[in-house]
Protein backbone atom coordinates (compact mmCIF):
# COMPACT_ATOMS: atom_id res chain seq x y z
CA UNK A 1 0.00 0.00 0.00
CA UNK A 2 1.13 3.74 -0.61
CA UNK A 3 1.07 4.15 2.93
CA UNK A 4 2.83 1.36 3.76
CA UNK A 5 0.56 -0.59 5.48
CA UNK A 6 0.75 -4.32 5.05
CA UNK A 7 -2.47 -5.35 3.30
CA UNK A 8 -3.24 -9.51 4.16
CA UNK A 9 -5.13 -10.47 0.87
CA UNK A 10 -6.04 -13.57 2.33
CA UNK A 11 -7.78 -11.58 5.03
CA UNK A 12 -9.77 -9.61 2.88
CA UNK A 13 -10.90 -12.69 0.83
CA UNK A 14 -12.35 -14.24 3.93
CA UNK A 15 -14.42 -10.88 4.96
CA UNK A 16 -15.57 -11.07 1.32
CA UNK A 17 -16.76 -14.73 1.90
CA UNK A 18 -18.23 -13.31 5.37
CA UNK A 19 -20.35 -10.86 3.26
CA UNK A 20 -21.37 -13.77 0.72
CA UNK A 21 -22.88 -15.20 3.40
CA UNK A 22 -24.45 -12.97 4.53
CA UNK A 23 -26.09 -11.72 1.13
CA UNK A 24 -27.72 -15.39 0.59
CA UNK A 25 -28.66 -14.86 3.94
CA UNK A 26 -30.23 -11.97 3.84
CA UNK A 27 -32.10 -11.99 0.63
CA UNK A 28 -32.99 -15.83 1.79
CA UNK A 29 -34.83 -14.35 4.85
CA UNK A 30 -36.53 -11.92 2.68
CA UNK A 31 -37.72 -14.01 -0.20
CA UNK A 32 -37.01 -10.96 -2.04
CA UNK A 33 -33.73 -8.72 -3.20
CA UNK A 34 -30.79 -8.57 -5.58
CA UNK A 35 -28.07 -11.53 -4.88
CA UNK A 36 -26.86 -11.55 -8.73
CA UNK A 37 -25.47 -7.30 -8.79
CA UNK A 38 -24.61 -8.03 -4.88
CA UNK A 39 -22.34 -11.22 -5.16
CA UNK A 40 -20.50 -9.51 -8.30
CA UNK A 41 -19.52 -6.40 -6.32
CA UNK A 42 -18.87 -7.23 -3.16
CA UNK A 43 -15.28 -8.14 -4.11
CA UNK A 44 -14.47 -4.46 -4.96
CA UNK A 45 -16.55 -3.33 -1.66
CA UNK A 46 -13.96 -5.25 0.26
CA UNK A 47 -11.18 -3.95 -1.34
CA UNK A 48 -12.24 -0.85 -0.57
CA UNK A 49 -13.52 -0.62 2.78
CA UNK A 50 -11.35 -3.08 3.96
CA UNK A 51 -7.78 -0.78 2.60
CA UNK A 52 -8.21 3.07 2.31
CA UNK A 53 -11.52 4.19 2.88
CA UNK A 54 -11.61 6.58 5.05
CA UNK A 55 -14.24 5.27 7.57
CA UNK A 56 -15.13 5.38 11.18
CA UNK A 57 -17.39 2.44 12.36
CA UNK A 58 -17.73 3.97 15.75
CA UNK A 59 -18.88 7.39 14.05
CA UNK A 60 -19.97 6.66 10.86
CA UNK A 61 -21.60 10.40 10.17
CA UNK A 62 -17.96 11.79 10.58
CA UNK A 63 -18.22 14.64 8.43
CA UNK A 64 -15.02 13.91 6.98
CA UNK A 65 -15.44 10.68 5.81
CA UNK A 66 -14.94 9.17 2.53
CA UNK A 67 -18.08 8.91 0.44
CA UNK A 68 -19.19 5.53 -0.76
CA UNK A 69 -22.16 5.92 -3.09
CA UNK A 70 -23.88 2.64 -4.47
CA UNK A 71 -25.18 4.01 -7.05
CA UNK A 72 -26.82 0.58 -8.08
CA UNK A 73 -28.75 0.77 -4.93
CA UNK A 74 -30.54 -2.75 -5.29
CA UNK A 75 -27.16 -4.03 -4.43
CA UNK A 76 -28.21 -2.94 -0.94
CA UNK A 77 -27.32 -6.72 0.67
CA UNK A 78 -23.79 -6.07 -0.30
CA UNK A 79 -24.02 -2.87 1.14
CA UNK A 80 -25.27 -4.10 4.66
CA UNK A 81 -23.01 -6.78 4.61
CA UNK A 82 -19.97 -4.89 5.09
CA UNK A 83 -21.57 -2.83 7.57
CA UNK A 84 -22.28 -6.24 9.29
CA UNK A 85 -18.58 -7.57 8.97
CA UNK A 86 -17.59 -3.96 10.15
CA UNK A 87 -20.07 -4.03 13.17
CA UNK A 88 -21.73 -0.70 12.41
CA UNK A 89 -25.28 -3.24 11.43
CA UNK A 90 -25.77 -6.32 13.81
CA UNK A 91 -26.83 -9.64 12.89
CA UNK A 92 -30.54 -8.79 13.17
CA UNK A 93 -30.12 -5.41 11.44
CA UNK A 94 -29.28 -7.50 8.70
CA UNK A 95 -31.53 -10.37 8.75
CA UNK A 96 -34.82 -7.52 8.77
CA UNK A 97 -33.85 -7.18 5.35
CA UNK A 98 -37.00 -5.74 3.39
CA UNK A 99 -39.50 -5.41 6.40
CA UNK A 100 -41.37 -3.29 7.86
CA UNK A 101 -39.00 -0.68 10.34
CA UNK A 102 -35.92 -1.99 8.87
CA UNK A 103 -32.92 -0.34 8.85
CA UNK A 104 -32.35 -2.42 5.82
CA UNK A 105 -34.25 -0.93 3.22
CA UNK A 106 -34.84 -2.56 0.24
CA UNK A 107 -32.50 0.30 -1.85
CA UNK A 108 -29.59 1.68 0.22
CA UNK A 109 -30.97 4.36 2.02
CA UNK A 110 -29.09 7.43 4.06
CA UNK A 111 -31.87 8.13 6.28
CA UNK A 112 -32.60 4.95 6.94
CA UNK A 113 -29.33 3.28 7.45
CA UNK A 114 -26.19 4.97 9.18
CA UNK A 115 -22.76 4.41 7.06
CA UNK A 116 -25.04 4.66 3.95
CA UNK A 117 -24.35 7.79 2.30
CA UNK A 118 -26.60 7.94 -0.86
CA UNK A 119 -30.53 7.26 -1.07
CA UNK A 120 -30.99 5.14 -3.97
CA UNK A 121 -32.96 2.73 -6.38
CA UNK A 122 -33.69 4.90 -9.15
CA UNK A 123 -30.48 3.59 -11.26
CA UNK A 124 -28.28 6.94 -13.09
CA UNK A 125 -28.32 9.47 -10.32
CA UNK A 126 -25.46 8.27 -7.51
CA UNK A 127 -22.51 9.71 -10.05
CA UNK A 128 -24.15 13.30 -10.19
CA UNK A 129 -24.97 13.01 -6.48
CA UNK A 130 -21.17 11.72 -6.15
CA UNK A 131 -19.72 14.66 -8.31
CA UNK A 132 -21.70 17.32 -5.98
CA UNK A 133 -20.13 16.03 -2.96
CA UNK A 134 -16.90 15.90 -4.50
CA UNK A 135 -17.39 19.78 -5.34
CA UNK A 136 -18.54 20.25 -1.89
CA UNK A 137 -14.96 18.63 -0.64
CA UNK A 138 -12.82 20.73 -2.74
CA UNK A 139 -14.67 24.19 -1.90
CA UNK A 140 -14.32 23.18 1.83
CA UNK A 141 -10.23 22.29 0.77
CA UNK A 142 -10.40 18.82 2.11
CA UNK A 143 -9.00 15.70 1.21
CA UNK A 144 -12.31 13.38 1.25
CA UNK A 145 -12.65 10.95 -1.54
CA UNK A 146 -15.66 9.90 -3.10
CA UNK A 147 -16.27 6.28 -4.45
CA UNK A 148 -19.61 5.81 -6.63
CA UNK A 149 -20.19 2.34 -7.38
CA UNK A 150 -22.09 1.81 -11.13
CA UNK A 151 -23.76 -0.99 -12.40
CA UNK A 152 -23.35 -1.67 -16.25
CA UNK A 153 -26.88 -1.78 -17.00
CA UNK A 154 -26.94 1.62 -15.24
CA UNK A 155 -24.70 3.15 -17.62
CA UNK A 156 -27.35 2.74 -20.00
CA UNK A 157 -28.88 6.01 -17.97
CA UNK A 158 -28.08 9.46 -20.13
CA UNK A 159 -27.55 11.04 -16.73
CA UNK A 160 -24.09 8.97 -16.16
CA UNK A 161 -22.80 10.78 -18.76
CA UNK A 162 -24.04 14.12 -18.36
CA UNK A 163 -21.92 13.94 -14.81
CA UNK A 164 -18.74 12.22 -16.51
CA UNK A 165 -18.94 15.25 -19.04
CA UNK A 166 -19.72 17.61 -15.71
CA UNK A 167 -16.77 15.85 -13.96
CA UNK A 168 -13.88 16.26 -16.12
CA UNK A 169 -14.88 20.22 -16.87
CA UNK A 170 -14.45 20.80 -12.78
CA UNK A 171 -11.88 18.84 -12.57
CA UNK A 172 -13.13 16.41 -9.86
CA UNK A 173 -9.79 14.95 -9.01
CA UNK A 174 -11.52 13.30 -5.85
CA UNK A 175 -13.97 11.55 -7.33
CA UNK A 176 -13.53 7.54 -8.21
CA UNK A 177 -15.77 5.65 -9.85
CA UNK A 178 -16.41 1.57 -10.28
CA UNK A 179 -18.37 -0.34 -12.72
CA UNK A 180 -19.28 -3.42 -12.00
CA UNK A 181 -18.98 -4.90 -15.23
CA UNK A 182 -20.73 -8.11 -15.22
CA UNK A 183 -22.72 -8.25 -17.98
CA UNK A 184 -25.79 -8.35 -17.10
CA UNK A 185 -29.20 -6.08 -16.41
CA UNK A 186 -32.59 -6.91 -15.27
CA UNK A 187 -34.17 -9.23 -18.33
CA UNK A 188 -30.94 -10.78 -19.84
CA UNK A 189 -27.37 -10.04 -20.75
CA UNK A 190 -26.77 -6.66 -22.33
CA UNK A 191 -25.68 -8.05 -25.71
CA UNK A 192 -29.35 -9.18 -25.90
CA UNK A 193 -31.25 -5.90 -23.78
CA UNK A 194 -28.52 -3.38 -25.19
CA UNK A 195 -24.80 -3.63 -25.63
CA UNK A 196 -23.08 -0.34 -24.68
CA UNK A 197 -19.61 -1.77 -25.63
CA UNK A 198 -16.80 -0.41 -24.24
CA UNK A 199 -17.78 1.97 -21.03
CA UNK A 200 -14.01 2.75 -19.93
CA UNK A 201 -13.05 4.06 -23.12
CA UNK A 202 -16.40 6.27 -22.87
CA UNK A 203 -15.13 7.57 -19.41
CA UNK A 204 -11.85 8.59 -21.47
CA UNK A 205 -13.57 9.78 -24.03
CA UNK A 206 -15.25 12.36 -21.54
CA UNK A 207 -11.66 12.89 -20.55
CA UNK A 208 -11.37 10.21 -17.03
CA UNK A 209 -8.25 8.45 -16.59
CA UNK A 210 -9.36 4.40 -16.64
CA UNK A 211 -8.21 1.33 -15.07
CA UNK A 212 -9.63 -2.49 -16.24
CA UNK A 213 -9.18 -4.74 -13.26
CA UNK A 214 -10.57 -8.24 -12.79
CA UNK A 215 -13.32 -7.83 -10.34
CA UNK A 216 -12.65 -11.00 -8.44
CA UNK A 217 -9.09 -10.85 -8.22
CA UNK A 218 -8.30 -9.54 -4.69
CA UNK A 219 -4.60 -8.94 -4.84
CA UNK A 220 -5.02 -6.50 -8.06
CA UNK A 221 -8.54 -5.04 -6.74
CA UNK A 222 -5.97 -4.06 -4.28
CA UNK A 223 -3.42 -2.46 -6.35
CA UNK A 224 -6.15 -0.74 -8.33
CA UNK A 225 -7.94 0.51 -5.66
CA UNK A 226 -4.94 2.01 -4.20
CA UNK A 227 -3.73 3.38 -7.25
CA UNK A 228 -7.12 5.01 -7.74
CA UNK A 229 -6.81 6.34 -4.13
CA UNK A 230 -3.29 8.46 -5.19
CA UNK A 231 -4.05 9.61 -8.64
CA UNK A 232 -4.79 12.62 -8.55
CA UNK A 233 -4.91 14.16 -12.15
CA UNK A 234 -8.48 14.16 -12.53
CA UNK A 235 -11.91 11.91 -12.17
CA UNK A 236 -10.81 7.81 -11.88
CA UNK A 237 -12.66 5.23 -13.28
CA UNK A 238 -12.22 1.76 -12.93
CA UNK A 239 -13.74 -1.07 -14.77
CA UNK A 240 -14.48 -4.30 -13.16
CA UNK A 241 -14.69 -7.36 -14.63
CA UNK A 242 -16.99 -9.64 -12.60
CA UNK A 243 -19.23 -12.33 -12.90
CA UNK A 244 -23.02 -11.55 -11.95
CA UNK A 245 -24.22 -14.17 -8.99
CA UNK A 246 -20.08 -14.69 -8.23
CA UNK A 247 -19.32 -17.37 -5.84
CA UNK A 248 -22.48 -19.33 -6.19
CA UNK A 249 -22.28 -21.95 -8.67
CA UNK A 250 -26.31 -21.66 -9.92
CA UNK A 251 -26.00 -17.63 -9.82
CA UNK A 252 -23.05 -17.19 -11.71
CA UNK A 253 -23.79 -15.59 -14.72
CA UNK A 254 -27.46 -16.46 -14.25
CA UNK A 255 -29.77 -13.04 -15.12
CA UNK A 256 -32.81 -15.08 -13.28
CA UNK A 257 -30.66 -14.47 -10.21
CA UNK A 258 -30.47 -10.96 -10.82
CA UNK A 259 -33.48 -9.83 -8.74
CA UNK A 260 -34.58 -13.55 -6.53
CA UNK A 261 -33.69 -14.76 -3.62
CA UNK A 262 -32.48 -18.17 -2.85
CA UNK A 263 -35.42 -20.91 -1.63
CA UNK A 264 -34.32 -23.26 0.90
CA UNK A 265 -32.92 -25.90 -1.14
CA UNK A 266 -30.50 -23.44 -2.95
CA UNK A 267 -28.95 -21.31 0.34
CA UNK A 268 -27.84 -24.38 1.77
CA UNK A 269 -25.81 -25.04 -1.77
CA UNK A 270 -25.34 -21.50 -1.26
CA UNK A 271 -23.86 -21.52 1.94
CA UNK A 272 -22.06 -25.11 1.57
CA UNK A 273 -20.45 -23.73 -1.48
CA UNK A 274 -19.53 -20.31 0.86
CA UNK A 275 -18.32 -22.79 3.13
CA UNK B 1 -50.00 44.26 -26.60
CA UNK B 2 -46.97 43.02 -24.65
CA UNK B 3 -45.88 42.35 -21.32
CA UNK B 4 -45.98 45.81 -18.70
CA UNK B 5 -42.22 47.22 -18.65
CA UNK B 6 -42.74 48.69 -15.30
CA UNK B 7 -43.08 47.09 -11.63
CA UNK B 8 -40.88 44.04 -10.88
CA UNK B 9 -40.48 40.58 -12.51
CA UNK B 10 -40.21 37.98 -9.51
CA UNK B 11 -37.38 35.88 -11.44
CA UNK B 12 -35.16 39.72 -10.70
CA UNK B 13 -36.46 38.87 -6.89
CA UNK B 14 -34.72 35.52 -6.98
CA UNK B 15 -31.37 36.82 -8.47
CA UNK B 16 -31.34 39.20 -5.96
CA UNK B 17 -32.61 37.19 -2.61
CA UNK B 18 -29.24 34.81 -3.81
CA UNK B 19 -27.09 37.82 -3.44
CA UNK B 20 -28.78 38.55 0.44
CA UNK B 21 -27.79 35.33 1.62
CA UNK B 22 -24.49 35.10 -0.16
CA UNK B 23 -22.69 35.93 2.81
CA UNK B 24 -23.35 32.82 4.48
CA UNK B 25 -20.44 30.18 3.07
CA UNK B 26 -22.95 27.56 2.88
CA UNK B 27 -24.81 28.79 -0.59
CA UNK B 28 -23.80 27.35 -3.64
CA UNK B 29 -25.39 28.32 -6.94
CA UNK B 30 -26.10 25.73 -9.14
CA UNK B 31 -26.73 26.53 -12.97
CA UNK B 32 -27.77 25.05 -16.35
CA UNK B 33 -27.43 27.67 -19.29
CA UNK B 34 -30.03 29.59 -18.11
CA UNK B 35 -28.50 32.08 -15.59
CA UNK B 36 -29.44 35.02 -17.25
CA UNK B 37 -32.54 34.26 -17.20
CA UNK B 38 -33.46 32.81 -13.76
CA UNK B 39 -31.41 35.68 -12.59
CA UNK B 40 -28.75 33.29 -10.59
CA UNK B 41 -26.03 35.53 -12.74
CA UNK B 42 -25.47 37.97 -10.51
CA UNK B 43 -24.54 35.61 -7.70
CA UNK B 44 -22.18 34.14 -9.97
CA UNK B 45 -20.45 37.28 -11.24
CA UNK B 46 -20.15 38.06 -7.38
CA UNK B 47 -19.14 34.87 -6.53
CA UNK B 48 -17.40 32.22 -9.56
CA UNK B 49 -16.46 30.06 -7.10
CA UNK B 50 -19.60 29.11 -5.08
CA UNK B 51 -21.01 28.68 -8.78
CA UNK B 52 -21.29 25.79 -10.59
CA UNK B 53 -22.48 25.17 -14.59
CA UNK B 54 -23.70 22.06 -15.20
CA UNK B 55 -24.77 22.79 -18.75
CA UNK B 56 -27.62 21.68 -20.42
CA UNK B 57 -28.44 18.82 -18.43
CA UNK B 58 -30.87 19.14 -15.23
CA UNK B 59 -31.33 16.05 -13.92
CA UNK B 60 -27.34 15.79 -13.45
CA UNK B 61 -27.90 19.06 -11.99
CA UNK B 62 -30.42 18.22 -9.30
CA UNK B 63 -28.57 15.53 -8.42
CA UNK B 64 -25.10 17.07 -7.98
CA UNK B 65 -27.30 19.76 -5.95
CA UNK B 66 -28.41 16.67 -3.72
CA UNK B 67 -24.67 15.80 -3.09
CA UNK B 68 -23.51 19.12 -2.45
CA UNK B 69 -26.73 19.48 0.17
CA UNK B 70 -25.55 16.09 1.49
CA UNK B 71 -22.09 17.76 2.18
CA UNK B 72 -23.28 20.71 4.52
CA UNK B 73 -23.91 23.18 1.35
CA UNK B 74 -27.23 24.95 0.62
CA UNK B 75 -27.66 24.81 -2.86
CA UNK B 76 -30.04 27.00 -5.01
CA UNK B 77 -30.45 25.15 -8.62
CA UNK B 78 -32.63 27.30 -11.70
CA UNK B 79 -33.75 26.91 -14.51
CA UNK B 80 -37.13 27.33 -16.27
CA UNK B 81 -39.33 25.97 -14.74
CA UNK B 82 -40.70 23.47 -17.71
CA UNK B 83 -37.13 22.15 -17.53
CA UNK B 84 -36.83 20.88 -13.78
CA UNK B 85 -40.02 19.01 -14.68
CA UNK B 86 -37.31 16.83 -17.12
CA UNK B 87 -35.59 16.40 -13.40
CA UNK B 88 -39.17 15.29 -11.79
CA UNK B 89 -37.89 11.91 -10.49
CA UNK B 90 -34.98 13.22 -9.57
CA UNK B 91 -36.54 15.61 -7.59
CA UNK B 92 -38.71 13.22 -6.17
CA UNK B 93 -36.40 10.51 -5.46
CA UNK B 94 -33.04 12.25 -5.03
CA UNK B 95 -34.19 15.45 -3.60
CA UNK B 96 -36.95 15.34 -1.58
CA UNK B 97 -36.90 11.54 -0.68
CA UNK B 98 -33.65 12.01 1.95
CA UNK B 99 -34.85 15.47 2.86
CA UNK B 100 -31.92 17.30 1.56
CA UNK B 101 -32.11 21.07 1.79
CA UNK B 102 -31.94 21.65 -2.41
CA UNK B 103 -33.71 25.14 -3.54
CA UNK B 104 -35.22 24.37 -6.83
CA UNK B 105 -36.06 28.10 -8.87
CA UNK B 106 -38.03 27.71 -11.60
CA UNK B 107 -38.39 30.69 -13.86
CA UNK B 108 -40.38 31.68 -16.65
CA UNK B 109 -43.72 30.01 -15.18
CA UNK B 110 -47.01 30.21 -16.54
CA UNK B 111 -48.88 31.35 -19.86
CA UNK B 112 -47.61 35.05 -18.82
CA UNK B 113 -44.24 33.64 -20.32
CA UNK B 114 -45.64 34.41 -23.71
CA UNK B 115 -44.28 34.67 -27.02
CA UNK B 116 -41.84 31.59 -26.83
CA UNK B 117 -44.94 29.18 -27.05
CA UNK B 118 -46.24 26.62 -25.30
CA UNK B 119 -43.02 24.53 -24.96
CA UNK B 120 -41.80 27.46 -22.31
CA UNK B 121 -45.09 27.68 -20.65
CA UNK B 122 -45.30 25.67 -17.75
CA UNK B 123 -48.86 24.79 -16.64
CA UNK B 124 -48.46 22.27 -14.56
CA UNK B 125 -45.27 22.85 -12.40
CA UNK B 126 -46.80 23.70 -8.91
CA UNK B 127 -49.07 20.77 -9.45
CA UNK B 128 -46.49 18.28 -9.30
CA UNK B 129 -43.61 19.52 -6.79
CA UNK B 130 -47.30 19.82 -4.66
CA UNK B 131 -47.67 16.48 -4.82
CA UNK B 132 -43.75 15.27 -3.23
CA UNK B 133 -43.90 14.98 0.50
CA UNK B 134 -41.32 17.40 2.29
CA UNK B 135 -41.56 19.53 -0.74
CA UNK B 136 -42.14 23.19 0.05
CA UNK B 137 -44.03 25.07 -3.16
CA UNK B 138 -43.48 28.50 -3.17
CA UNK B 139 -44.50 31.50 -5.95
CA UNK B 140 -44.03 34.84 -5.23
CA UNK B 141 -45.81 37.79 -7.10
CA UNK B 142 -43.21 40.41 -7.49
CA UNK B 143 -40.00 40.96 -7.69
CA UNK B 144 -39.84 42.47 -3.74
CA UNK B 145 -41.43 39.30 -2.61
CA UNK B 146 -39.49 37.05 -4.76
CA UNK B 147 -36.29 38.30 -2.71
CA UNK B 148 -37.15 38.13 0.54
CA UNK B 149 -38.79 34.67 0.50
CA UNK B 150 -35.91 32.97 -1.59
CA UNK B 151 -33.68 34.91 1.37
CA UNK B 152 -35.77 33.01 3.92
CA UNK B 153 -35.19 29.64 2.31
CA UNK B 154 -31.67 29.71 4.01
CA UNK B 155 -33.13 29.02 7.33
CA UNK B 156 -35.88 26.05 5.91
CA UNK B 157 -34.11 23.08 6.95
CA UNK B 158 -35.91 20.54 3.74
CA UNK B 159 -36.21 21.00 -0.16
CA UNK B 160 -38.53 23.75 -1.57
CA UNK B 161 -40.18 24.52 -5.24
CA UNK B 162 -39.99 28.45 -6.13
CA UNK B 163 -41.70 29.60 -9.46
CA UNK B 164 -40.64 32.29 -10.48
CA UNK B 165 -42.15 35.14 -13.85
CA UNK B 166 -40.66 36.39 -16.53
CA UNK B 167 -42.14 39.49 -17.35
CA UNK B 168 -42.61 42.51 -14.59
CA UNK B 169 -46.29 43.32 -13.07
CA UNK B 170 -47.08 45.76 -11.05
CA UNK B 171 -45.60 45.45 -7.58
CA UNK B 172 -47.96 44.33 -4.60
CA UNK B 173 -44.95 45.22 -1.85
CA UNK B 174 -42.78 48.04 -1.18
CA UNK B 175 -40.83 46.15 1.77
CA UNK B 176 -41.27 42.59 1.88
CA UNK B 177 -40.17 42.54 5.64
CA UNK B 178 -43.58 41.17 6.86
CA UNK B 179 -43.83 37.85 4.47
CA UNK B 180 -43.73 34.68 6.37
CA UNK B 181 -42.89 31.04 4.38
CA UNK B 182 -46.10 29.33 4.99
CA UNK B 183 -48.60 32.91 5.99
CA UNK B 184 -50.75 33.76 3.57
CA UNK B 185 -50.32 37.42 2.93
CA UNK B 186 -53.91 39.14 3.30
CA UNK B 187 -53.40 42.28 0.90
CA UNK B 188 -56.73 43.64 0.96
CA UNK B 189 -59.73 43.34 3.56
CA UNK B 190 -63.59 42.54 2.94
CA UNK B 191 -66.42 40.25 4.26
CA UNK B 192 -68.05 39.27 1.09
CA UNK B 193 -65.74 36.73 -0.46
CA UNK B 194 -62.04 35.58 -0.53
CA UNK B 195 -59.61 35.83 -3.56
CA UNK B 196 -56.80 33.67 -2.96
CA UNK B 197 -54.41 34.22 -5.33
CA UNK B 198 -50.53 34.04 -6.20
CA UNK B 199 -48.17 35.12 -8.83
CA UNK B 200 -48.84 37.12 -11.66
CA UNK B 201 -52.60 36.68 -10.89
CA UNK B 202 -52.47 38.46 -7.42
CA UNK B 203 -52.65 42.30 -9.01
CA UNK B 204 -54.99 41.29 -11.19
CA UNK B 205 -57.17 39.78 -8.10
CA UNK B 206 -56.64 43.37 -6.86
CA UNK B 207 -57.54 45.14 -9.41
CA UNK B 208 -60.86 42.57 -9.48
CA UNK B 209 -61.68 43.29 -6.01
CA UNK B 210 -61.62 46.94 -6.66
CA UNK B 211 -64.29 46.35 -9.90
CA UNK B 212 -66.14 44.06 -7.57
CA UNK B 213 -66.31 47.30 -4.81
CA UNK B 214 -68.22 49.40 -7.01
CA UNK B 215 -70.98 46.64 -7.51
CA UNK B 216 -70.96 46.20 -3.98
CA UNK B 217 -69.18 43.22 -3.52
CA UNK B 218 -66.29 43.26 -0.49
CA UNK B 219 -63.13 40.86 -1.12
CA UNK B 220 -60.55 39.83 0.64
CA UNK B 221 -57.38 39.77 -1.22
CA UNK B 222 -54.32 37.37 0.02
CA UNK B 223 -51.43 36.74 -1.53
CA UNK B 224 -50.89 32.58 -0.97
CA UNK B 225 -47.08 33.25 -2.00
CA UNK B 226 -46.98 29.24 -0.57
CA UNK B 227 -48.72 26.81 -2.44
CA UNK B 228 -47.36 23.90 0.00
CA UNK B 229 -47.82 24.15 3.09
CA UNK B 230 -50.85 25.71 2.15
CA UNK B 231 -52.00 28.13 5.02
CA UNK B 232 -55.32 26.63 6.55
CA UNK B 233 -55.11 28.45 9.16
CA UNK B 234 -56.26 31.87 6.97
CA UNK B 235 -58.09 29.72 4.84
CA UNK B 236 -60.42 28.40 7.68
CA UNK B 237 -60.96 32.09 8.92
CA UNK B 238 -61.78 33.26 5.58
CA UNK B 239 -64.23 30.72 5.23
CA UNK B 240 -66.02 31.36 8.79
CA UNK B 241 -65.99 35.61 7.97
CA UNK B 242 -66.37 35.58 3.93
CA UNK B 243 -67.88 32.05 3.27
CA UNK B 244 -66.72 31.89 -0.54
CA UNK B 245 -63.62 31.58 -2.48
CA UNK B 246 -62.42 32.21 -5.87
CA UNK B 247 -59.01 31.15 -6.19
CA UNK B 248 -56.53 32.84 -9.26
CA UNK B 249 -53.48 31.62 -10.52
CA UNK B 250 -51.73 31.25 -13.74
CA UNK B 251 -51.60 27.64 -13.72
CA UNK B 252 -53.79 24.89 -14.27
CA UNK B 253 -56.64 24.55 -12.54
CA UNK B 254 -55.53 20.93 -12.05
CA UNK B 255 -53.65 20.41 -8.67
CA UNK B 256 -52.20 23.83 -8.14
CA UNK B 257 -53.73 26.88 -5.73
CA UNK B 258 -57.21 25.89 -6.75
CA UNK B 259 -56.55 22.61 -6.21
CA UNK B 260 -54.80 23.23 -3.02
CA UNK B 261 -58.20 24.83 -1.99
CA UNK B 262 -60.72 22.54 -3.04
CA UNK B 263 -58.66 19.86 -1.65
CA UNK B 264 -59.48 21.39 2.29
CA UNK B 265 -62.13 22.80 1.64
CA UNK B 266 -64.33 20.17 0.35
CA UNK B 267 -63.26 18.11 3.20
CA UNK B 268 -63.41 20.63 5.80
CA UNK B 269 -66.45 22.35 4.91
CA UNK B 270 -69.21 23.10 2.48
CA UNK B 271 -68.18 26.71 1.25
CA UNK B 272 -68.40 27.36 -2.20
CA UNK B 273 -65.58 28.02 -4.62
CA UNK B 274 -64.92 28.79 -7.75
CA UNK B 275 -61.10 28.53 -9.96
CA UNK B 276 -59.93 30.89 -11.87
CA UNK B 277 -56.70 29.45 -14.10
CA UNK B 278 -55.98 27.22 -16.99
CA UNK B 279 -58.56 24.74 -18.00
CA UNK B 280 -56.63 21.82 -19.20
CA UNK B 281 -55.24 23.25 -21.52
CA UNK B 282 -51.82 24.28 -23.52
CA UNK B 283 -51.01 27.39 -24.44
CA UNK B 284 -49.55 29.38 -27.70
CA UNK B 285 -47.38 32.32 -28.43
CA UNK B 286 -48.50 35.67 -28.07
CA UNK B 287 -48.25 38.66 -25.61
CA UNK B 288 -48.57 38.37 -21.93
CA UNK B 289 -51.76 39.87 -21.79
CA UNK B 290 -53.48 38.43 -25.31
CA UNK B 291 -52.71 35.29 -23.91
CA UNK B 292 -54.29 35.57 -20.39
CA UNK B 293 -57.51 37.44 -21.88
CA UNK B 294 -57.66 34.31 -24.14
CA UNK B 295 -57.61 31.96 -21.24
CA UNK B 296 -59.69 34.31 -18.84
CA UNK B 297 -57.22 34.66 -16.68
CA UNK B 298 -58.20 37.90 -16.04
CA UNK B 299 -59.82 40.85 -14.37
CA UNK B 300 -63.49 39.87 -15.94
CA UNK B 301 -62.54 36.57 -15.52
CA UNK B 302 -62.28 36.89 -11.44
CA UNK B 303 -65.28 38.71 -11.72
CA UNK B 304 -67.10 36.24 -12.87
CA UNK B 305 -66.31 33.55 -11.03
CA UNK B 306 -67.23 35.90 -7.60
CA UNK B 307 -70.45 36.25 -8.92
CA UNK B 308 -70.76 32.34 -9.22
CA UNK B 309 -69.10 31.90 -5.78
CA UNK B 310 -71.23 34.31 -4.28
CA UNK B 311 -74.52 33.43 -6.09
CA UNK B 312 -73.62 29.49 -4.45
CA UNK B 313 -73.73 30.66 -0.76
C1 LIG C 1 -34.25 4.37 -13.42
C2 LIG C 1 -34.45 2.92 -13.15
N1 LIG C 1 -34.98 2.14 -14.13
C3 LIG C 1 -35.19 0.84 -13.91
C4 LIG C 1 -34.89 0.27 -12.71
C5 LIG C 1 -35.18 -1.20 -12.45
N2 LIG C 1 -33.93 -1.98 -12.34
C6 LIG C 1 -33.41 -2.33 -11.16
S1 LIG C 1 -31.96 -3.14 -11.30
C7 LIG C 1 -32.00 -3.05 -13.00
C8 LIG C 1 -30.89 -3.62 -13.81
C9 LIG C 1 -29.57 -3.03 -13.42
O1 LIG C 1 -28.53 -3.60 -14.10
P1 LIG C 1 -27.04 -3.26 -13.71
O2 LIG C 1 -26.90 -1.79 -13.59
O3 LIG C 1 -26.16 -3.92 -14.66
O4 LIG C 1 -26.92 -3.83 -12.22
P2 LIG C 1 -26.27 -5.20 -11.74
O5 LIG C 1 -26.06 -6.07 -12.91
O6 LIG C 1 -24.99 -4.81 -11.11
O7 LIG C 1 -27.24 -5.76 -10.76
C10 LIG C 1 -33.16 -2.40 -13.42
C11 LIG C 1 -33.52 -2.16 -14.82
C12 LIG C 1 -34.37 1.12 -11.71
N3 LIG C 1 -34.09 0.68 -10.47
N4 LIG C 1 -34.14 2.42 -11.97
MG1 LIG D 1 -24.93 -5.57 -14.66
Amino acid sequence: MGDGTEVDVGELEEMARRCRVDIVKMTHAAKSGHPGGSLSSIDCMVALYGTCLRFDTSNPDWDDRDRFIMSKGHASPAMYSILHQMGVLDEDDIMGFRTLGSVCQGHVDMNWTKGVDFSAGSLGMGLSFGLGCALSAKMDSSQRRIWVMLGDGETQEGQIWEAAMAANYHNATNLRVIVDRNRIQNDDFMDVQMEIGDIGEKFRSFGWTVKEVDGHDMSSLVDVVDWANSEDGGPVAIVANTIKGNGVSFMENNPSFHGKAPNDEELRIALEELS
Amino acid sequence: MSAPTSGGASRDGYGKGLLRIAEDPRVVVLEADLGKSTKSCHFRDEYPDRTVSLGIAEQNMMLVAAGMASSGKIPFASTFAIFTERAFEQVRNGIARPGLPVHICGSHGGIHTGTDGSSAQSIEDLAVYRTIPKMTVIHPCDDISAEELTAQLLDLNGPSYMRTARNKVPRMYEDGSNLRIGSGSVLREGGDLAIISCGVMVGVAISAAETLSNEGISCTVVDMHTIKPIDVELIAELSESCGAFVTAEDHSVIGGLGGALAEWLSTNTSTPLEMVGVRDSFGQSGGSSELMDLMGLNEAGICEAARRAISRK
